[in-house]
C-alpha cells in the first residue's frame, strides 16, 4: 500500500467522522432548539390583527406566510423577488439532490410537471446563484441594509453561494462520477460507509455543505423552523369568543380576587 | 415649539402622503429621553427607588426568566435575519432617520446582550457573533430607544416571520423597571390609577361634578335630559372610557351618553375605575395585571351585568388580555371583552340606531378615519369604526392605503411616550400620519384612542395641517336624534 493511498484512507475516514458529526449535531441542535421553542409559554393571546378567527384559519395564515411570503411583498418587492427566488429554487435544488441519497428514487425527483430533474435543476441553481448574490450586493449597495448587515450575514451568503457554485461546477463542467457519489451517501445514510469519490471540487462542495448543516441551528438560519413557532402568526383571534379564555401558563395567581390599590398582586 | 426645529426632525418632503424614507444620520435622536422616574411614585407601584446593586446580573437574570416564559421573545431572539424589511416602517426611523430606531436595530440592543448571556458563540466569540455586553453604555440606549418605540406593532406587519417589536420592547422595559430604571411619566400614571382611580388623577368627587356638568351642558344644548350616571348599581352597561374623555375629550363623553339615551340602555361609570388605560403595558406585567384588575372589580362592585370598554387604544389592548390576565368573565354577558365601537356596529346591524341618525349633522366635515395601532394590530378593530363613520357621516375619505387599517402609522406618542420632553420624538414620529391627513385635505380626523386625541392636535398644529380631532363616537352623538 502506498503513501498516498493510506493518506486518502485516513481522510476518508476523516471524512466520514466529520459527516456523521456534523449530522448528529444538525439533528440534535434542530431538535433542540425546535422543542425549546415548543416547550416555551406565551404568556397572553399576541396574534397580529386582523388575525383569522379559528385554529385552522391561524394555519392556513401561517402556511400563507410561509409559501408566498406576503409581508415581505407589503414590504419590498425587490426583496420579495429576490428571496422567493433564492428559497423556491432552494426547494428544487434539494429535491433534485434527493436521487443522490434515494433508491429508488422518488416521482418528484425525476421530474416535475414533465419536465426533467435534470433541466429544472440547472435552471433552479442558475437562480439561486444569482438571488444569493443579489442578496449579498444588496447588503452593500443599500444604505439601510448595510447599517444593519454584520459579518454573520454576509458570512453565511457566501457559504451559501460557494456551495452553489461548486455544485454547478460539479454537474456542468468539472463532473463527478455520479454513482460514486450516490454510493458514498447512501453508504453514509445507511450506515454502511463507503469511501467519497476522489474528486477535490465534489469535497470542498460536500465539507461546506457540512459546515452548512452545522450553523444552521445556531444561527439565524433557524427562521426556517422558527418561523412555525411564532405567535403573532400562528394564533387565532380566539379573546372574544364566549367560554374561551387563553390561560397564562405561568400565572397561578391569575383569577384570585385579591389584592387593591396598594399595587399587592 | 422652535426649540426642537432642527434635530432630530427629518425635512425630506411625502409624496402623495407617503413619507419618503430617509438615509440613516447616526445618533439623530440619542440625546431625545424620557426623565427618569421619582421614588414618591416608584414606591407606590412596588419598583425598586434606584438603581439596584449588582443590576447587571439581576438584568441578565431577568433576561434569562423572561426567555423561558415567553416564546415570542425566546423566537424572536433567535430567528430574524436582518432582511432590513422593516427598516422604513417604523414612524420613529422614518421621522428621525436615526437607524437606532429601525425596529431590527432597535430588537438587535437586546438580542446583542442576548448572544453574550446566552448563546455559546456568544460567549466565546462576542465580536464575531453580534453580541455585546451589557453595560451603562447599552442600558444608556435600552433606556432611549426602548422609550423612543411605541409598540405599534407595524414592523410586524411587515416582517416574513411577524417579528412582533413591541414585545421586544415590553421585555426590555420589564427587565430595566426590575433593576430600578423606569421613566417619570409612566410610573407617574400608574400611581396615580391605584391613588385616584385614573391616569388624569381625578378624583372621585370631580369626576362627579363633571359629569353633572356634563349632563347640564347637554340639555343646555339639546333641549334633552340625557343621563351620565356614575356608581349605579345594576345598572345593564359599565362604561369604562379613558379618564381623558371626561375632560379633555368630553364630546365623545356626550356621545357615549347620547348613545345609550337613545338605544335605553341603563349605563354607568365607576368612580373607582374610571379608566380604561392601562400604562401597566408600558412597565412590567405586575402592573399591567393590577391596573387590569380594577374594571372587573368595579363591574362587581356596582353588579353590572356587561362591561363596555370606551375610545381608548392601548386600554383595548390590555382589554383584550382581561380574561388572561384577572380571570374568566363568564360571569358578563358575552361577547367580552366588549368594546365600544364593536357595540355600536353590533346595534347598527340589528338596525337598533334605524331612523335615528341624521348624518347631515355632520356635513361640515370633510372625515377621516386614524387607525390608533393597538386596536388595528392588537385589537381586531378596524371595520367597526369605518362602519360607524359612514352611518353617521356622509363626507368620508379614506388616509393613502400605506397609512391605513393594519399598516396605519402611530400618532407618535403610544407606549407611554406622550410626555412634554419627548416632544421632538413625537413630532417626528407622527410626521407620518400629519402628511397623510394633510394629503387628503380632511378637516376632521376620527379616532378611537385617548393618547392620539392627546397627540395629533399638538401634531397637526406642529405640521400645520388644519384638522379638528375627535372621536368616532362623538361624530355619532353630534349625529343622533334624541
Amino acid at each position: 500500500m502506498s503513501t498516498s493511498t493510506a493518506l486518502w484512507d485516513l481522510g476518508s475516514c476523516l471524512l466520514i467522522g466529520l459527516a456523521y458529526l456534523a449530522g448528529l449535531v444538525f439533528v440534535a441542535g434542530l431538535a433542540w432548539r425546535l422543542y425549546t421553542y415548543a416547550c416555551t409559554p406565551m404568556p397572553w393571546p399576541a396574534a397580529l390583527t386582523p388575525a383569522p378567527k379559528s385554529q385552522g384559519g391561524a394555519l392556513l395564515r401561517l402556511a400563507g406566510n410561509i409559501a408566498l411570503f406576503p409581508s415581505l411583498w407589503r414590504a419590498d418587492k425587490y426583496l420579495w423577488l429576490g428571496a422567493y427566488l433564492f428559497h423556491v429554487s432552494l426547494l428544487l435544488i434539494l429535491l433534485r439532490h434527493l436521487r443522490y441519497v434515494t433508491y429508488p428514487v422518488p416521482a418528484l425527483a425525476v421530474s416535475i410537471a414533465g419536465m426533467p430533474m435534470s433541466t429544472i435543476g440547472l435552471w433552479a441553481g442558475c437562480v439561486f446563484g444569482l438571488a444569493t448574490l443579489y442578496l449579498f450586493v444588496r447588503r452593500l449597495a443599500l444604505p439601510r441594509p448595510l447599517y444593519l448587515s454584520g459579518w454573520p450575514d454576509y458570512v453565511v451568503l457566501a457559504l451559501v453561494g460557494a456551495i452553489a457554485a461548486s455544485g454547478l461546477l460539479l454537474r456542468y463542467w468539472a463532473h463527478v462520477y455520479v454513482v460514486d457519489v450516490k454510493a458514498f451517501m447512501i453508504g453514509l445514510l445507511t450506515l454502511h460507509p463507503v469511501p467519497p469519490p476522489q474528486h477535490p471540487l465534489f469535497l470542498i462542495h460536500f465539507l461546506l455543505a457540512l459546515a452548512l448543516l452545522v450553523y444552521l441551528p445556531f444561527s439565524k438560519l433557524l427562521h426556517a423552523g422558527g418561523v412555525f413557532f411564532s405567535p403573532t402568526l400562528n394564533q387565532p383571534w380566539e379573546v372574544q369568543m364566549p367560554g374561551k379564555r387563553y390561560a397564562n401558563p405561568w400565572d397561578e395567581k391569575a383569577g384570585q380576587p385579591a389584592g387593591g390599590p396598594d399595587g399587592q398582586v | 415649539m422652535a426649540k426642537f426645529d432642527e434635530a432630530p426632525i427629518v425635512k425630506d418632503q411625502a409624496a402623495g402622503g407617503v413619507l419618503i424614507a430617509p438615509l440613516p444620520r447616526e445618533g439623530a435622536a440619542s440625546g431625545v429621553r424620557c426623565w427618569p422616574s421619582k421614588p414618591k411614585d416608584t414606591v407606590c407601584i412596588d419598583l425598586p427607588p434606584e438603581r439596584v446593586p449588582d443590576w447587571q446580573e439581576k438584568a441578565v437574570a431577568k433576561l434569562g426568566e423572561l426567555l423561558a416564559k415567553n416564546k415570542a421573545l425566546r423566537v424572536f431572539m433567535d430567528i430574524c435575519v436582518r432582511c432590513g424589511a422593516c427598516a422604513d416602517k417604523c414612524q420613529f426611523y422614518l421621522g428621525t432617520g436615526d437607524p437606532q430606531n429601525m425596529p431590527v436595530a432597535r430588537a438587535e440592543l437586546l438580542r446583542k446582550v442576548y448572544r453574550r448571556y446566552f448563546t455559546l458563540s456568544g460567549r466565546l466569540f462576542p465580536q464575531a457573533a453580534g453580541a455585546a455586553d451589557l453595560d451603562e453604555a447599552m442600558l444608556g440606549r435600552w433606556y432611549t430607544y426602548f422609550y423612543q418605540c411605541s409598540e405599534c406593532r407595524r414592523c410586524a406587519v411587515f416582517c416574513p416571520y411577524g417579528i412582533d417589536t413591541a414585545e421586544i420592547t415590553t421585555a426590555a422595559r420589564e427587565i430595566m423597571c426590575s433593576i430600578g430604571v423606569s421613566t417619570k411619566y409612566v410610573t407617574e400614571v400608574v400611581a396615580k390609577v391605584y391613588q385616584l382611580g385614573n391616569n388624569l388623577g381625578i378624583p372621585p368627587a370631580a369626576w362627579v361634578d363633571n359629569c353633572q356638568f356634563l349632563e347640564e351642558d347637554t340639555l343646555e344644548q339639546t333641549g334633552t335630559a340625557v343621563r351620565f350616571p356614575v356608581d349605579e348599581q345594576g345598572a345593564e352597561v359599565l362604561l369604562v372610557p379613558p379618564s381623558a374623555d371626561n375632560f379633555a375629550n368630553v364630546d365623545t363623553m356626550i356621545g357615549y351618553a347620547k348613545l345609550f339615551h337613545v338605544l335605553g340602555t341603563r349605563w354607568t361609570t365607576s368612580t373607582y375605575c374610571n379608566e380604561a388605560g392601562n400604562f401597566g403595558l408600558f412597565l412590567n406585567y405586575r402592573n399591567l395585571k393590577q391596573v387590569n384588575k380594577r374594571i372587573l372589580d368595579a363591574a362587581r362592585m356596582l353588579n353590572v351585568k356587561r362591561i363596555i370598554w370606551g375610545e381608548c387604544g392601548h386600554a383595548w389592548r390590555a382589554g383584550v388580555l382581561t380574561p388572561t390576565l384577572n380571570g374568566p368573565m363568564d360571569a358578563f354577558d358575552p361577547p367580552y371583552p366588549y368594546h365600544i365601537s364593536q357595540f355600536v356596529a353590533d346595534m347598527l346591524r340589528k338596525g337598533a340606531l334605524q331612523g335615528k341618525i341624521d348624518a347631515s349633522a355632520n356635513d361640515q366635515y370633510l372625515v377621516t378615519y386614524h387607525d390608533p395601532c393597538n386596536p388595528a394590530r392588537a385589537g381586531q378593530l378596524i371595520d367597526e369604526p369605518r362602519a360607524i363613520l359612514r352611518a353617521c357621516c356622509n363626507r368620508f375619505v379614506e388616509m393613502p392605503s400605506g397609512t391605513i387599517r393594519e399598516r396605519t402609522f402611530c400618532c407618535g406618542a403610544g407606549g407611554g411616550l406622550l410626555t412634554d420632553e419627548l416632544m421632538p420624538i413625537r413630532m417626528a414620529g407622527g410626521k407620518a400620519r400629519a402628511m397623510a391627513v394633510r394629503h387628503v385635505q380632511a378637516n376632521f380626523v376620527a379616532t378611537i384612542c385617548a393618547i392620539c386625541k392627546a397627540q395629533l392636535p399638538e401634531l397637526m398644529h406642529y405640521w400645520d395641517v388644519p384638522v379638528e380631532v375627535g372621536g368616532v363616537v362623538q361624530l355619532l352623538g353630534n349625529a343622533l336624534k334624541l
